[in-house]
């Protein structure tokens, strides 16, 4: 069995809401509040907000969509917030800028919705971040699959999709550490294809667990 | 006096079952950095009401983690009671006509308890309004306080938020159940979300047995759909407007409704809001109006889970936790969008909100039509409610909320 030089560290996360000072009624204010709101914000509403909603595997994607979707009735462009894929993005500056122009685009087309009230308001939050090491630590393929499959979802949460910012790359944690230390190219690129939208965290986990022991029945 | 109270044992192990152990391992990680520091919660009754039944779990599960925390009860007597309860309606909306004598009355038993209780841990959480002058005596140094606040603030009276923003403003931070009920303060505020525990009377597993017995009790017929809405009899929860929304769901579905609440016998306008609903009901042997003794969770727990469809339909509310409930028991739920409502529905994914009798009715309507459909909601709803709003991710974020204060200061 190879053993890595550099060691896996398993670590969890917690996040603290924070209320934000920045509300919107409707459309045109939600554009506002995208331009002018923190990165931690942008971050709450849709990395934060997946790993918390992780169950929703139909339809889900990000809290702008679905207040778009259930408080302004605009399907469309509901469609299209949701299919901004997080993984897509090694920064928060860049998911931003889409999320802008994709209402931007809507309201210049439609500019009698941007003004209309929403059901209800959207309040923009943000994530304040909190990490402890777990106290478990991998070097080979086996203790790498034994402290994964003892993860809380807030864990492998970190690891596997809020890590993507981290690394500014567009990987996880997981993949990184299989290519990097076990040189396991191929095991790292399949796990890094598992579909965070439509699988929750405990099928995603499942999926990785069957790839790694794959892998293991090579050796 | 005030007392520090003592709490019976939880064991953490016993939420594995439900949560995995990995969970519990993460609570102990968070905890450790916190371990024997000490942490006060601060509130104004040992019995009855949300505050005290959430700190009768949390405190001892917090022990489990070796966390050194108390739990202070302040006094007061009946003066200061009377005061706070028209705080606590002036803070809700409710008129309110401004009288020094109460904010005298406020601000002596403060002082008083400010006296007795040992206001000295490094973290102090003061729990609503009737506590929150103790921050006078908030000594120089690193101790962190922060202020827990549990009702609406979004449409407060002006006179009685303006005479508690004063003290609320000194604190390290404060923590509101719902972005809508914060205020504009100069201090950083926080969501932090009520919680329900899955191992309580109220929400623990039942023997189909024992819910049979309680349908039978109440004359519910298990063969056919029952709607219930538990909740005290208050014009805000509008149970009238649940039964106008069953008459037109009745009309397509033959369906029962159940609207069980705590007895009305001591206060004055339950008992009126009680005779409006039987006036309403019009002896429609098809709906069941229940009077529950004041702490009835069992027979609350068997309602719910014997119920085809949970109805909220507030005119008004907090969080409501009633929703919570009903959907870590995988139930359908149809409610209003107001309040803390809408973080527990999420519209078509964990339940469906309403915002009127025919909306409502036609939710409903719905529900019953498509059961995978209402299947799958209360699967999602069951862990929502897993996710964001049980007893261990509340601990989690005090713990949380603990860490980063002392890494602010540090």
């Amino acid at each position: 069995m190879d053993t890595a030089e550099t060691q896996f560290e398993f670590v969890t996360v917690s996040y603290l809401t924070r209320i934000g000072n920045q509300s919107a009624g409707t459309l045109g204010e939600l554009l506002r509040g995208l331009e002018t709101c923190s990165d931690a914000s942008i971050f709450h509403h849709t990395y934060q907000t997946l790993g918390s909603h992780h169950f929703l595997t139909e339809g889900f994607s990000n809290d702008f969509a679905q207040w778009v979707l259930a408080d302004t009735n605009r399907n469309d462009l509901a469609e299209q917030l949701a299919a901004l894929d997080i993984r897509d993005y090694a920064s928060i500056a860049a998911l931003r800028s889409d999320l802008c122009r994709v209402v931007s685009d809507f309201c210049t087309t439609f500019p009698h919705f941007a003004g209309q009230s929403a059901l209800e308001r959207f309040y923009f939050c943000e994530s304040t971040e909190v990490t402890v090491p777990l106290g478990r630590r991998a070097r080979t393929l086996d203790e790498f699959r034994d402290g994964i499959a003892n993860l809380s979802h807030a864990s492998f949460y970190f690891h596997f999709i809020s890590s993507r910012l981290r690394l500014q790359l567009r990987t996880n944690d997981f993949s990184h550490w299989l290519a990097d230390g076990l040189q396991l190219r191929t095991l790292a690129d399949s796990v890094n294809h598992i579909d965070i939208y439509t699988n929750t965290l405990d099928s995603s986990r499942a999926k990785l667990l069957r790839l790694i022991d794959r892998e293991r029945r090579k050796v | 006096m005030s007392e520090t109270l003592a709490v019976t044992r939880i064991p953490l192990e016993d939420y594995a079952d439900l949560l995995g152990a990995g969970e519990i391992e993460e609570l102990r990680a968070l905890a450790k950095p916190l371990r024997g520091r000490s942490i006060q919660m601060v509130n104004s009754t040992a019995v009855g009401g949300g505050v005290a039944e959430i700190l009768m779990r949390l405190v001892p599960l917090a022990e489990e983690l070796d966390l050194n925390i108390k739990w202070e009860v302040m006094s007061g007597g009946e003066d200061f009671f009377d005061v706070t309860k028209s705080f606590h309606n002036a803070l809700h909306g409710a008129p309110y006509r401004a009288n020094q004598r109460d904010f005298e009355i406020f601000l002596a038993y403060n002082e008083r308890n400010r006296a007795t209780l040992p206001l000295d841990a490094e973290f102090v959480v003061i729990h609503d309004p009737q506590p929150a002058a103790l921050i006078d005596a908030r000594k120089p140094g690193a101790n962190h306080w922060v202020w827990r606040c549990h009702i609406d603030l979004s449409h407060p009276h002006r006179g009685v938020w303006d005479f508690l923003e004063t003290f609320v403003s000194r604190y390290d931070g404060a923590m509101f159940s719902s972005p809508e009920f914060a205020r504009q303060l100069p201090i950083p505020q926080y969501l932090f979300y009520p919680a329900i525990d899955p191992l309580s009377e109220k929400n623990c597993d039942l023997d189909a047995v024992f819910i049979a017995q309680i349908l039978a009790r109440y004359h519910i017929d298990p063969q056919r759909p029952i709607l219930t809405q538990i909740s005290r009899f208050d014009r805000l929860k509008d149970p009238v407007g649940v039964i106008r929304a069953y008459r037109i769901v009745k009309r397509y579905f033959d369906c029962q409704l159940v609207l069980a609440g705590g007895s009305a016998s001591d206060d004055p306008e339950g008992a009126m809001v009680l005779k409006e609903v039987l006036r309403e009901a019009d002896n429609d042997s098809d709906i069941r109006v229940i009077e529950l003794p004041a702490w009835a969770p069992l027979e609350v727990n068997a309602l719910q889970r014997a119920s085809t469809i949970v109805i909220q339909k507030s005119l008004r509310e907090g969080f409501g936790l009633t929703v919570s409930e009903a959907l870590w028991k995988k139930k359908p739920v149809v409610a209003s969008a107001v309040g803390g409502i809408p973080i527990q529905i999420i519209h078509k994914h964990t339940g469906l909100l309403a915002h009127s009798v025919e909306g409502t009715a036609y939710q409903i309507r719905f529900l019953l039509s498509h059961p995978e459909i209402a299947t799958r909601l209360g699967e999602n709803g069951h862990q929502h409610v897993k996710e964001s709003f049980l007893i261990t991710q509340k601990l989690k974020r005090y713990l949380t909320l603990f860490l980063t204060l002392a890494r602010a200061s540090a």
